[in-house]
């Protein structure tokens, strides 16, 4: 199997190499060579440990975009049954940078959607890279409104690296799309939990996660700017910046999931295997299940006004300011 | 509130309160947009015009109509009543959560803000009359911080929508911004569900909510409170959108076509209500305000 390693697991991959290695000249010869293997992968799991252990916030952002790490898409295979998925927006298109439908969990009966990324060239394209246009947005109120009407709790991924850029996106009101999601949102009466997996990419990731329960796995991001966007307007000098702007601004925002939840901003991190979640989906997504689970149980024990009264005032208390004398 | 008896009473005579004259011509200082000096060149036709000219015209490119930025100050005089305004709010600073340092820390970025504009904020807010008609007002200013919004500019939305509930009086918002204030991070990004949840208790309620989109308008500005509005007006030619211009550019890897994101190209599809002249903006919020009482 090929793996891709990111440039810090360099060490991680000369070592996996080595057993590897190993591993072929011991087999169907004499030698034994089983105790050296065991040696090293005693040294590997350490290492990996030890680097997954202390990530810098770019090398979080890395993790959350790593190719092989799971998809919306993957999750809901691993997490639901009786998946149905339903398309389009009824108004312009149906965009395939989110995919959602009715689903059940544990058998219990949810509306389930999120930003799917693309595997390989092809895919990417298909799915804009994640990156949603206004249409995936309204098609993703149209879900959570049909939900609402069903009386079927909304669970969202968030995976992007933002709303889309570009004319037609502009034509047809990104802007107004996603202030309606926020606000609709705001508003729904049934429960609404939202896990980011990935990348929370600004405006485009808050437009699926005004919800009742906001989680993060442990190696996600989740901020108002991406480090590249940050760098480029505090430190473009003659358009270098590289790599250690990068890094900078993303210490500079704040945007691990350990970061947000020491501001109270998401409710918990959901943790990932060692390695990060590609390492193990099924164990990943077993922790997932436990989380939704749990928040379901605990929301739907209220009202639907009480739950629209505690959202509101769970968004209306953020802020950081003070008043002056 | 102590607020609350007279309003009430204004409510009843609304109609009758005499329409206060204004002085319709804005000085240019330090603060304003204009660049120094006699004459001036117009950002959109380029034509050097005389500096009078366009004090004259309201901050309006006698050439070409571009209007040019103005203070949330000028904006106030040329909107309400004269004295009518009651600031509210005006001592909400900015925390610094995430000890954000550019080049400088973001705690001197805001003094020296505060310095350049005389103000606390990207934005002003409170009530005040339009025409003898009571409503909570919110006007951004674009010269401190590029009027992004971080926490005080939206629990000053917050608070106006809430205030217009309490008060049952319309809510105003003048926007121009380059959109969520990257100093504050997921603070300010939060900002955007926290105002939008604020206008759809508003909604809720049956209440006007009014947005005036000025040059420019952007990012989670526009993705939150300013393209809620029941009505949405801009003024012409200001530069409006989502993502902005040049990341589009790169992201497409062609040019833009003519007009883009302008104020005519919104209204071409469908995203906004009306473009009005500053000079009719006042004469239209009033008729709007006296119709949907
Ligand atoms: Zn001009």
């Amino acid at each position: 199997m090929i793996r891709y390693y990111l440039e810090f697991e360099k060490p991680i991959e000369e070592l996996e190499l080595k057993i590897e290695e190993l591993k072929r000249i011991s087999d169907g010869k004499d030698i034994n060579l089983s105790g050296e293997v065991k040696k090293l992968e005693k040294k590997v799991k350490e290492l990996r440990s030890e680097i997954f252990s202390t990530l810098t916030p770019w090398q979080k952002i890395l993790v959350a975009r790593h190719p092989d790490r799971p998809y919306t898409l993957d999750y809901i295979n691993m997490i639901t049954t009786d998946f149905i998925e339903l398309h389009g927006d009824r108004r312009f298109a149906d965009d395939h940078s989110i995919v959602g439908g009715f689903a059940r969990i544990k058998d219990m009966p949810v509306m389930i959607l999120g930003q799917q990324k693309g595997r390989g060239t092809r895919e990417r394209i298909s799915r804009n890279f994640g990156q949603l246009h206004p249409e995936g947005y309204r098609k993703a109120l149209r879900l959570m409104k049909l939900a609402e009407k069903f009386k079927k709790p909304v669970i969202t991924f968030i995976d992007t690296p933002g709303a889309y850029p570009g004319i037609g996106a502009e034509e047809r009101g990104q802007a107004e799309a996603i202030a309606v999601n926020l606000m609709e949102m705001s508003r729904l009466k049934t429960p609404i939990i939202s896990i980011v997996i990935g990348e929370g990419g600004s405006g485009g990731a808050l437009g699926l996660s005004v919800a009742d329960r906001l989680y993060m796995l442990e190696h996600a991001v989740y901020s108002v700017i991406s480090p590249e966007g940050c760098a480029a307007i505090l430190w473009k000098r003659n358009g270098d910046i590289g790599t250690e702007d990068f890094s900078r601004a993303a210490y500079a925002l704040k945007l691990t999931a350990q970061d947000l939840l020491r501001f109270k901003i998401i409710d918990d991190i959901i943790p990932e295997p060692l390695g990060g979640a590609h390492r193990a989906p099924e164990v990943t997504a077993e922790k997932l299940t436990e989380y939704i689970v749990k928040a379901i149980e605990e929301l739907s024990a209220k009202t639907p006004a009480k739950l629209v009264e505690e959202r509101y005032k769970r968004f209306r208390k953020i802020g950081n300011f003070e008043e002056e004398g | 509130m102590g607020g609350l008896i007279t309003r009430h009473s204004l409510l009843v005579t609304v109609v009758k309160m005499p329409w206060f004259k204004k002085t319709k011509e804005l000085k240019t200082d330090r603060k304003g947009k204009i660049p120094e000096g006699l004459w001036v060149k117009c950002d959109s036709c380029k034509e050097i015009v005389y500096r009078k000219e366009i004090e004259k015209n309201l901050k309006v490119c006698p050439k070409c109509n571009y209007h040019f930025r103005i203070s949330a100050r000028d904006r106030l005089k040329l909107l309400v009543d004269e004295g009518s305004f009651t600031e509210l709010d005006e001592n909400l600073v900015s925390g610094d959560p995430l000890h954000f340092k550019d080049t400088i820390s973001y705690k001197e970025r805001l003094k020296e803000n505060q310095q350049k504009s005389g103000l606390k904020e990207a934005v002003i807010s409170g009530d005040a009359l339009i025409k003898g008609h009571p409503v909570s007002l919110v006007i951004m200013d674009f010269s401190f911080m590029g009027g992004s919004m971080g926490s005080v500019v939206g629990e000053k939305v917050s608070k106006a929508a809430e205030r217009s509930i309490e008060e049952n009086q319309p809510l105003i918002i003048v926007a121009s911004s380059g959109g969520a204030r990257m100093q504050e991070g997921i603070f300010s990004l939060m900002q955007m569900a926290k105002v939008s949840a604020a206008i759809g208790r508003l909604k809720e309620n049956g209440i006007l909510y009014i947005s005036i989109l000025c040059d420019p308008t952007f990012g989670g500005v526009t993705a939150s409170f300013a393209m809620l509005g029941d009505i949405i007006i801009a003024e012409p030619k200001s530069l409006i959108g989502f993502a902005g211009p040049r990341v589009i550019e790169q992201t497409i890897k062609q040019p833009l076509p003519e007009g883009f994101q302008r104020a005519d190209f919104l209204l071409e599809h469908g995203l906004i209500d009306m473009v009005v002249d500053r000079k009719n903006l006042e004469d239209m919020l009033a008729k709007l305000l006296d119709l949907l009482r």
